[in-house]
């Protein structure tokens, strides 16, 4: 079956909005993955409180994200409806 | 502390856990469990995730490896804020398919074979074993802290003996509220209300260490920093092979870990309660760890050397004189060791019950799948699964003596269960996956942790020789455990979660490859792999056979549903199929419903077997899907042949009611016809008497009686002509004419026609269009006859032609052996809903009848021409009247 091109600004917002949670993860793994590039040249000290700040940051700054889209994902409808994929 | 204050807290604190968990199953069986069944108490209740280990094993493991420990944390996170992808999907299969484990999932998905629930079984009891050994270690250890800190002379515990008390503390619990019941959908509202108290309990404890230590040991979060960096913690290197390794190890577990999917999936009630979980879990995972990197550094600072830094959480308030906060500290340990082993101990015994149990009983005693007491059956085998289970634990953990750091047993765990994820992630997405590819994956992952980690981890010597582990089984160095294919050099842990999960993987792609996935298979496959898309329940796996009883089936459900729950459930199935008041019939769908329930209690493998036995059929064979492809065929077929037949009915049924039209005209006009014909008769019979009468009188001139007499003479003639053509007709329909054949030319017969027409109105004088050579054709035919038609058609357009200056056309044509005439004038012509009837007999048109023909003319033409082998029509649309001859060149033979 043929998809329409345009639908309704509704819809287009709801389908960017699951695009948001399912590129969340991408997003966290990136983030938590940059500290492995980080370190001083030549040297493997490592700025351990600076680090754990940094990913604190992180973390919560995801679980922010997470909660907005989770509310807005569940907004008004029972159990999300699904578009096919 | 006395030490008998802390065994009275602790019971105290487990008794009002057990009041809480009563309290609440009574609350729900009313019906009223309101806001325990909000998104809070779910998100809670996940927090199993973080057991003793890392109650009191973070902090341990901090001060040894500095923020590696956020790994543990940092996985969840990723798959919980990634919900839509994975959970979504696993908590709406695990609700629509009611799936009881993470076994069960398996074992569904890949067409409900047991062999495969019993894999995923052995893999979880055996990496859950030393996890449950590491509660009781742990819940020992904090025992044995306060002891030997107290000085009113309470000698240590022993340790054994302490942690066989918990153990079967522990077992009595589990076994009260984890199978008080056999829940319809395995859910057990009091045990997860339970978990959600403990687990405030653990956060507050931990909160409140965390706070005494940055706010009244340190100097608050710029004193810890400075501390972070003068500490042999900031030392610590990042791997990236670990921290990604362990990162993706930790996201595997909380998808895996079968205490984790109990929670997740089983106990899920509601699914929007994965939105709320979805950030939440993690802010509380957050701040679970939040405060330990504080409580590692102050701990390594203040205690004295040698001290265990993974009871820094216990030890540290003590040192410091805070009795009431270690004792909170002791209970929140004691919080996260009780709630892991309950929940594991539930989710392992419903595996263990509904895969290995049941089923093995089943095929003892297959004839007791009806009659048997199989309620009180399967709550006995999970009693006694749980028993076992934490028995397992128990000696685990006095086999391993106690020793290794608990991190490290936590982490071996992890990867065990990990091992189940390819089977599980390829299943709800891949419908190509097949039972024979998930077996592969799944025993040579689970063979691959073992030999390259688990064994190992009980030390040299102990499973493997330190021959072995140095140069490789026989001296083989490829096969070192630790170096597996000459890759040495890497971390154990990664090296063996490397290599069990890239071998894993490749034996269930290659396995689901090559092998051909069963009907059963192939059906429950679409059926995961799509179960967004709109009702897409399992296919009809059953085909309906003779003798499946619906008393049979309510049997089977009462011993497993009990007797009020199955009775319920088929009325309403009864009612459904509008059969309310009796049994159900056991159509398909219904017993695929049934059976849909029973696996929520029993598992899908063992309801799908236990349905077989009554059925009759243990497996769906691709013939029975082509029958019932077959059937909906047959069906459609049926349709369209009483859609024909339906089309043919509406067919005749409109032919009917065009003849019944026609009679009923005909009927009218056949009165209307009488009426005339009567007054036809009437009329010169009237003048004959008249006349006759008169002529009887005498008296009469001569020339009057010439006149009178050839009145009369007239009068009779019209009647004898009547009379006449009446005959003719009847000798024509009844086929018994005497015809003259002979051969005889077109173009003499149509001017002897005209001529004898002409008599016809004389005064109208008529433009004849003819082509004269055309018609010379000779005809092997009745000419006589053939005149009589012509005559009538040319006294019919002589009649009736209306126009001011009349034509008439004649043409003549020769189309293969026939010859046809065409008769076409230039007035008005014949309305067309009289052109049907102007053959009939006793037809005329209106009133239009001056010209005194008794409406027999066309009628005789028809009879003429069917006699002499060809036809007589009217031509629609010539604009005049129009009339076609056909009729054979040479009639061969006599019509009867």
């Amino acid at each position: 079956m043929k998809r329409p091109l345009f639908v309704p600004h509704q819809t287009y917002k709801q389908r960017r909005l699951r695009d948001a949670a399912r590129l969340l993860p991408v997003l966290a793994v990136f983030l938590i993955g940059l500290p492995m590039l980080w370190g001083e040249e030549g040297s493997d000290q490592r700025q351990t409180g600076a680090d754990a700040i940094y990913l604190f940051a992180v973390w919560f700054g995801l679980i922010v994200i997470a909660a907005i889209l989770a509310r807005r994902l569940t907004k008004g409808d029972v159990q999300p409806p699904e578009s096919k994929r | 502390m006395p030490f008998n204050l802390l065994v009275f807290a602790s019971l105290a604190y487990v008794t009002f856990l057990f009041c809480v968990a009563f309290l609440v199953e009574r609350r729900a069986a009313a019906g009223a469990a309101g806001w325990l069944r909000s998104p809070v108490i779910y998100t809670l209740s996940l927090s199993v995730y973080c057991t003793a280990w890392t109650f009191y094993g973070a902090v341990g493991y901090a001060a040894r490896s500095g923020l590696e420990f956020l790994t543990i944390y940092l996985g969840p996170t990723i798959i919980f804020v990634g919900w839509w992808w994975v959970l979504r999907k696993l908590v709406r299969i695990g609700r629509q398919h009611r799936v009881t484990s993470i076994a069960d999932l398996i074992s569904s998905r890949f067409g409900k074979s047991n062999l495969l629930g019993v894999v995923v079984t052995v893999i979880c009891v055996t990496a859950a074993t030393p996890y449950i050994a590491l509660q009781l270690q742990s819940v020992t250890l904090s025992f044995g802290v306060f002891a030997s800190a107290t000085a009113d002379g309470w000698a240590k515990p022993d340790g054994d003996v302490t942690s066989i008390w918990v153990a079967g503390g522990l077992a009595l619990f589990t076994i009260l509220f984890g199978t008080r019941n056999l829940d319809a959908n395995e859910q057990h509202t009091g045990v997860v209300t339970a978990i959600a108290v403990e687990a405030v309990v653990k956060l507050v404890a931990l909160v409140a260490v965390g706070c005494f230590v940055v706010w009244g040991l340190a100097d608050g979060p710029r004193d810890i920093l400075a501390r972070i960096e003068a500490s042999p913690m900031a030392q610590w290197e990042m791997q990236p092979s670990r921290w990604s390794g362990l990162i993706f190890l930790s996201a595997a577990a909380v998808l895996c870990l079968p205490r984790m999917f109990q929670v997740l999936v089983v106990e899920n009630i509601d699914e929007r309660h994965l939105a709320t979980a979805s950030w939440a879990f993690p802010l509380y995972v957050l701040l679970m760890s939040l405060f330990v990197f504080p409580i590692a550094v102050v701990g390594l600072e203040v205690m004295p050397a040698g001290a265990n830094p993974d009871l820094f959480v216990l030890t540290l308030p003590l040192s410091q004189g805070q009795g009431g906060l270690a004792m909170l500290a002791f209970l929140g340990g004691f919080s996260s060791a009780t709630s892991m082993v309950i929940v594991a101990a539930i989710a392992l015994a419903t595996m263990v019950s509904n895969h290995i149990v049941m089923p093995f009983w089943l095929s003892l005693r297959p004839s007791r799948a009806v009659a048997g007491d199989v309620r009180r059956l399967v709550l006995l085998s999970r009693r006694v699964s749980i028993l076992v289970i934490l028995a397992l634990g128990y000696a685990y953990y006095r086999g391993s003596g106690g020793s290794a750091a608990l991190a490290a047993i936590g982490l071996i765990s992890f990867v065990g269960v990990a091992q189940i994820l390819p089977a599980m992630l390829g299943g709800i997405y891949w419908r190509g996956a097949t039972k024979v590819g998930a077996f592969w994956g799944l025993t040579l992952g689970f063979a691959v942790w073992a030999y390259t980690l688990f064994l190992p981890s009980f030390g040299a010597d102990a499973v493997l020789s330190a021959e072995v582990m140095a140069q490789g089984p026989f001296g083989i160095g490829l096969l070192r455990p630790q170096a597996l294919f000459g890759v040495a050099g890497m971390d154990p842990l990664i090296h063996a979660l490397f290599w069990s999960m890239a071998l894993n993987t490749l034996a269930f792609c290659a396995g689901s490859l090559l092998t051909f996935p069963g009907p059963v298979e192939r059906v429950q496959g679409a059926a995961f792999v799509n179960v967004f898309e709109a009702d897409s329940g399992p296919a009809r796996s059953w085909v309906a056979q003779d003798g499946a009883g619906a008393e049979d089936l309510l049997v089977v459900a009462q011993r497993i549903l009990g007797d009020e729950e199955a009775l319920a459930f088929f009325e309403a199935q009864a009612t459904a199929q509008g059969r309310a008041g009796y049994l159900p019939d056991p159509t398909p769908s219904f017993i695929d419903q049934l059976e849909r329930r029973l696996a929520g209690s029993v598992g899908a493998a063992t309801a799908h077997a236990m349905i077989a036995q009554i059925v009759g059929r243990a497996t769906v064979s691709v013939e029975d899907l082509m029958a019932v492809a077959n059937e909906a065929a047959q069906i459609l077929e049926y349709s369209s042949k009483l859609e024909e037949q339906q089309e043919e009915l509406t067919r005749t049924a409109r032919q009917l009611r065009d003849a019944n039209d026609k009679l009923t005209t005909l009927s009218v006009q056949k009165d209307a016809f009488l009426r005339q014909i009567s007054h036809e008769l009437r009329t010169p019979m009237t003048s004959i008497r008249a006349f006759s009468e008169i002529l009887t009188e005498g008296d009469l001139p001569g020339a009057l009686v010439t006149q009178y007499g050839g009145v009369i003479h007239e009068e009779t003639k019209r009647l004898t002509r009547l009379l006449d053509d009446l005959l003719d007709l009847s000798v024509l329909e009844s086929g018994t004419v005497q015809l003259n054949l002979e051969l005889s030319n077109l173009r003499a017969m149509i001017d002897r026609a005209l001529a004898s027409a002409s008599h016809t109105r004389p005064e109208r004088v008529f433009t004849l269009d003819r082509d004269l050579p055309k018609e010379d054709v000779f005809l092997h035919t009745d000419g006589d006859r053939l005149t009589q038609v012509f005559i009538n058609l040319i006294s019919n357009a002589r009649k009736y032609c209306d126009a001011a200056n009349p034509e008439l056309r004649i043409s003549v044509r020769r189309k293969g052996g026939r010859v046809t005439v065409d008769f076409i004038d230039n007035g008005s012509g014949i309305p067309k809903d009289k052109q049907a009837l102007i053959f009939e007999k006793f037809a005329r048109l209106t009133d239009q009848t001056k010209a005194g023909g008794a409406g027999l003319g066309l009628a005789i033409c028809r009879e003429v021409m069917a006699n002499l082998g060809g036809t007589i029509g009217y031509l629609p649309g010539q604009r005049g009247a129009a009339f076609r001859v056909t009729l054979p060149l040479r009639l061969a033979k006599l019509p009867k």
